[in-house]
């Protein structure tokens, strides 16, 4: 048997301008204009769609007037991706757009954004919201394994500094960042500082797939799914954040790794590891998040990954360079999902070669992730330029 | 540094479910009840229909003895609402049983908290429409 996604690539990507308020939209209005952005990408028309995902899909499908039409809702980032790479390879649909935006939902400020506190019964009288929850389990990790405040300063500014100088990131120009500039802003949840953690802002971002043997006609050097793998415990922040929870069918494979099972499942599909790893779109709620990444997917061991963030491998020019664009701290966090696909993106960018700063030379394998072990669930793809 | 102390402003509290009621019936009489599994013993919490360790539906409430030790803990500074006075110290207790509770620990200092310290629960009256009392956490010696 072939690779199951032999036959599909990534064809399109676009962001919209990314910034704290964007004036003027509203969530559909920014992820139509991601929507059209992507399918000029990729040097096709609207009508070539035949298949959507995400939350531009119903009105979108609408307003075009393209249906009938194949459609999923799966909103959150990757495995949207992966549902739309499938739709392809099933022979479901031959070109599937994938676009998501949110402007307008979140203005006012005194308390913390809407998706980082649903309402439950267990956690919400407690004062939890995303920060809390992710630093629960850094907490858990720093009593294990006596990880520092230092090592997750450094990974912030690291990742800080590549949004520092792209010319496109909402924080574009605010560095350079030191760990000590992150280690002395204020404190959000300790052991967090502000600097540790993501913005919030709005934006709108899509991509589209299409069968492998129209690629090459198209505008862009297509980019391939080499392998993909998610995990989820649950329902996020609906119940306490155990590092140990889980691990019925594996003992390893407890809530703290999340992320192992999928990243094992997409290395064995592609037929790589770690070390072909090129670029590590790493999501990047918060900077202890790309340790524990770094330990669940096999990069480092287990306890290590404290070290292995300061030895020089995460920086521009170092061997896994992180999250190139600046991530959820300095690039955008475009709202509810808008920030779960924009690894995907900038993976793409970086393959193609044409990211405008922190481009990665003869980059061929780019890792992508999404969410944490704050939230219960981590999903991973790995994309390369060469055909699986 | 500063006394943390339940949350008194109007916080976000529980809307009890059917699966939930006991759970919360027992807080309001003053204790801390969570589910075993009839055939396999295991604990299971946060209030479910299926055990989480054999998936049986045979569960029965229990009384708790109260008595855990602290788990992880943050310290929060931004409230996730201005309802929340800041600091606040949410913790994840391990109780006597071996199930796991999201609190905030509270009668002490905000700098005095650290993993594997004994707990108590204890209950604050918080109201609303479903008379709720909400477990808490502080300190104990042994």
């Amino acid at each position: 048997m072939g690779h199951p996604f032999r036959d599909v690539a990534i064809v399109g990507v676009f962001n919209t301008k990314q910034a704290r308020v964007l004036e003027g939209y509203d969530s559909q209005s920014i992820a139509l204009e991601a929507a059209l952005g992507a399918i000029a990408d990729a040097g096709l028309e609207p009508r070539d769609i035949d298949g959507v995902v995400g939350g531009i899909a119903s009105n979108f499908l609408y307003q075009s007037r393209i249906g009938p039409a194949w459609r999923s809702m799966s909103p959150l980032g990757i495995p949207a991706v992966i549902e739309g790479a499938m739709a392809i390879a099933c022979g479901l649909a031959n070109t599937v757009l994938i676009a998501t935006g949110e402007a307008g939902s979140y203005r006012q400020h005194a308390s913390t954004a809407p998706w980082t506190r649903p309402t439950n019964e267990f956690v919400a009288a407690y004062g939890m919201f995303t920060a809390a929850e992710f630093a629960l389990m850094a907490r858990r990790h720093m009593h294990m394994y006596g990880t520092t405040p230092e090592s997750m300063a450094h990974v912030a500014a690291t990742i800080r500094n590549n949004g520092h100088v792209n010319p496109q990131a909402v924080y574009s120009g605010r560095g350079p960042f030191t760990a000590d500039d992150v280690l002395n802003s204020r404190m959000v949840a300790d052991p967090f500082h502000l600097l540790d953690c993501a913005m919030t802002s709005e934006g709108g971002t899509a991509l589209v797939l299409t069968h492998a043997d129209r690629a090459g006609d198209l505008a862009k050097t297509p980019v391939h799914l080499l392998g993909g793998g998610t995990d989820h415990y649950g329902p996020s922040y609906q119940h306490p954040p155990v590092w140990d929870l889980g691990g019925v069918r594996r003992p390893d494979l407890v809530a703290g790794h999340v992320g192992r099972r999928a990243a094992e499942e997409a290395f064995a599909f592609a037929g790589l590891g770690p070390s072909d790893v090129d670029v590590c779109e790493f999501y990047d709620p918060f900077s202890f998040e790309l340790i524990r990444q770094f330990e669940a997917y096999g990069f480092c061991a287990e306890g290590e990954g404290g070290d292995y963030v300061m030895s020089g491998v995460i920086e521009p020019g170092g061997r896994h360079p992180i999250t190139t664009d600046g991530g959820t701290m300095s690039f955008s966090h475009g709202g509810a999902s808008v920030q779960l696909f924009q690894r995907v993106i900038r993976g793409v960018q970086q393959l193609r070669g044409e990211c405008i700063s922190s481009q990665v030379a003869n980059a061929e394998v780019a890792m992508c992730t999404g969410g944490g072990a704050g939230a219960l669930f981590t999903d991973v793809l790995l994309l390369g330029k060469e055909r699986p | 540094m500063s006394m943390l102390i339940p949350q008194a402003g109007d916080i976000p509290l529980p809307d009890p479910g059917p699966i939930s009621a006991p759970y919360w019936q027992g807080c309001r009489a003053g204790v801390l009840r969570f589910q075993r599994c009839l055939d396999c013993g295991a604990p299971t919490h946060t209030p479910a229909l299926l055990c989480a360790a054999c998936t049986s539906m045979n569960l029965e409430w229990v009384d708790s003895s109260g008595l855990g030790e602290i788990y992880s803990w943050t310290r929060v500074w931004r409230p996730v609402t201005p309802a929340f006075i800041t600091p606040y110290v949410p913790i994840i207790v391990t109780m006597e049983e071996g199930w796991s509770i999201l609190s905030n620990l509270v009668g002490c200092e905000d700098d005095s908290v650290a993993i594997g310290q004994l707990v108590e629960v204890e209950f604050h009256h918080s109201g609303g429409p479903d008379d709720i009392w909400l477990p808490y956490f502080h300190h104990r010696s042994s």
